[in-house]
């Protein structure tokens, strides 16, 4: 295979162990150039570890990668002048103010000291930090940081960027304003890998997806592939009678897919619903006299995705040794 | 009390394309204009959080009138004479001391996602560290300088008047610029600032006290005494004295600026290696 779409990042078998944990367990990746590629996965999968070790932050145990031609271990100078980072912890100065930040940026990029305090005004203005500018960024609320850090990424523009989980803990407005700078950037030509544990996240952002679960690359593919593969969705059902649940259980399982009894005691969800066997499993319900309290279809949530790709749910890859018992599906592995 | 509710459209699309598209490359900065930037970056935390150097001012200051007028008749007959025989010493033991929050102030800063930015640019791999301590320095100069100054209010005057010194604290701060590399390699292997600071003191004050920083070692018992002579702070302490008394002692100048050469030069890879693979 030779030169189709130039690739931004290729990664083959790249693997780090932290002690006894195998963060990243061979992982292989191939981003076009000029496309946001999503890396899903939950909590501990090891999207940090393996964005860090892309970044040339940690050299890997195993495997190689090139990022946008060039060896990340042998070439590692060359691979940092071409990216940048925005961490999942801030990386930014807290202790100092944003525009502070940005100007202590632009002078290590290798700015004038006149020429980096304009670039970093133009920054501010741009992703609406201005106003906070003069303050300190430990301060600023979770959706300023994530500009900033964003900003702080973009001094000079590079042409790949690593995105590390960069709404989680945002509201809806502050991650709507992140998916916008994100797509501007796209736009002008930066290709972007991603990391996020949200499923609507990199369905909205996303070109090309893979999803990591123990380090592991355990499905890839566009996110509509993904959904579909998935289902459209879960039917959640309450019911009047908690009582009742394993006989409403057994009858979703049947009509439906696999499913999932949740914390409340009356509730469960049937997974890989969509709308026609979600009202014969509802109409299955009614005619064998379990009464509803209520019913809806949802979209896939990253739980979901999990659970029809491993067969386990994704809280529980941090968590081996004690399996819920909430999962009616056996552990297939 | 004025609440002002400000609300902010979503960033404006066309204002962040032009920002993104608007960035031609600059040359890479140099070595050293690296390095300054993170440490002017020090001064900036200091600008903001100035009582940061309390910890540098009060502590010297205690020491000095806890010694002088508690232990200075005890020890040289009168308050005077012991001011003239320790304040030298002081100034030594204050600025060594303040090196120990350079270790302290490194592991803070490696807790932070901020790092991990400063790994990920193209810039010389010693200059985060090397700036951050250069930054330091200026805090040994004021540990020093208050030191000599409230020690003068006190009534020491040096016989090598103003220019001696000043002599004797460029001399103390270079000594500790490459004493705080071994502390950066603390920093950098502690789990906590607290760590940090108890292994450095935990180092320090001993070495400081079996020094001739407070006493004349002709009075201790013999192994005692051998000890202090080769201890690298009396050396320091032997020439800030020299220096102030306007009577420079030649070796203790050469030994003292040739052990923190030694210092920095095993220390200072060991660091830049030890931030890289963190
Ligand atoms: N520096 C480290 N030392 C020891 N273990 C680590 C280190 N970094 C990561 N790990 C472990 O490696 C595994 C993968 O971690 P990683 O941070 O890459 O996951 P993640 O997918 O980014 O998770 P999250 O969504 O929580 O950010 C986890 O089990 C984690 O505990
Ligand atoms: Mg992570």
């Amino acid at each position: 295979m030779t030169t189709q779409t130039p690739l931004a990042i290729e990664a083959s078998g790249l693997g780090k162990s932290f002690g006894t944990t195998r963060a990243v367990d061979g992982v292989d990746l191939a981003v076009p150039a000029g496309t946001i590629y999503g890396v899903l996965g939950p909590n501990g999968a090891g999207k940090t570890t393996t964005i860090r070790m892309l970044a040339t932050l940690i050299a890997p145990d195993a495997g190689s990668a090139r990022v946008l031609g060039h060896d990340i271990v042998t070439e590692a100078d060359t691979v940092r002048e071409l990216v940048s980072l925005t961490g999942q912890l801030a990386s930014v100065d807290e202790e100092l103010t944003g525009r502070e930040n940005l100007v202590l940026l632009g002078r290590l990029l290798g700015y004038s000291r006149a020429a980096a305090r304009d670039r970093a005004d133009e920054l501010l203005d741009a992703f609406d930090i201005a106003e906070a500018a003069g303050r300190l960024v430990k301060h600023y609320s979770g959706g300023m940081r994530r500009r900033l850090d964003i900003a702080a990424s973009i001094v000079v523009t590079p042409r790949l960027m690593f995105l590390d989980e960069p709404t989680t803990g945002l509201d809806p407005r502050s991650r709507n304003q992140v998916w916008e700078i994100v797509r501007a950037l796209v736009a002008e030509g930066t290709t972007i890998l991603l990391c996020t544990q949200y499923l609507e996240e990199a369905d909205q952002l996303a070109d090309g997806l893979a999803v990591i679960d123990r380090g592991r690359v355990i499905a890839e593919g566009t996110p509509g592939n993904l959904k579909a593969s998935v289902g459209t969705g879960s039917l959640q059902v309450r019911l009047l009678d908690p009582g009742r649940r394993a006989e409403a259980a057994e009858l979703l399982e049947r009509s439906v897919g696999p499913v999932v009894l949740e914390a409340d005691p009356a509730a469960l969800s049937a997974v890989g619903a969509d709308a026609e066997r979600a009202a014969i499993a509802v109409a299955g319900l009614a005619h064998a006299g379990v009464p509803l309290a209520h019913f809806w279809l949802q979209q896939p949530s990253l739980d979901e995705v999990f659970l029809a790709l491993t067969g386990h749910a994704a809280d529980e890859a941090a968590d081996e040794t004690s399996p819920t018992s909430d999962t009616l599906r056996e552990h297939a592995s | 009390m004025t609440a002002t509710t400000r609300t902010t459209g979503s960033a404006d699309t066309a204002a962040v394309r032009r920002a993104i598209s608007s960035t031609p490359r600059p040359p890479r900065p140099g070595r050293l204009s690296a390095a300054l930037v993170f440490g002017w970056r020090g001064m900036l935390k200091v600008k903001h959080v100035p009582e940061q150097l309390l910890d540098v001012t009060v502590t010297p200051v205690m020491f000095l009138l806890l010694f002088t007028y508690l232990f200075g008749g005890a020890i040289a007959g009168s308050t005077s004479a012991y001011l003239d025989y320790t304040l030298p010493g002081l100034l030594v033991m204050s600025v060594l001391f303040t090196t120990v929050y350079s270790g302290i102030s490194l592991n803070t800063d490696l807790t932070k996602g901020v790092v991990d930015r400063f790994r990920s640019l193209p810039i010389w791999r010693p200059a985060p560290l090397l700036g951050s301590l250069l930054g330091d320095s200026v805090r040994y100069v004021i540990a020093g300088t208050v030191i000599i100054v409230v020690g003068m209010a006190l009534g020491f005057r040096p016989e090598g008047g103003f220019a001696g010194a000043v002599a004797a604290l460029a001399l103390v701060v270079a000594f500790s610029f490459g004493l705080s590399w071994v502390f950066s390699v603390l920093g950098l292997l502690m789990r906590s600032p607290n760590a940090v600071m108890n292994a450095g003191f935990m180092a320090i004050f001993p070495l400081t006290f079996l020094s001739n920083v407070f006493v004349d070692p002709t009075t201790l018992p013999g192994p005692l005494e051998a000890f202090v002579d080769v201890n690298p702070i009396s050396v320091l302490a032997t020439a800030s004295r020299s220096l102030m008394a306007g009577t420079p002692d030649g070796v203790a100048i050469v030994v003292s600026l040739a052990v923190a050469a030694g210092l920095a030069a095993v220390f200072l890879p060991l660091t830049t290696r030890l931030y890289r693979s963190r």
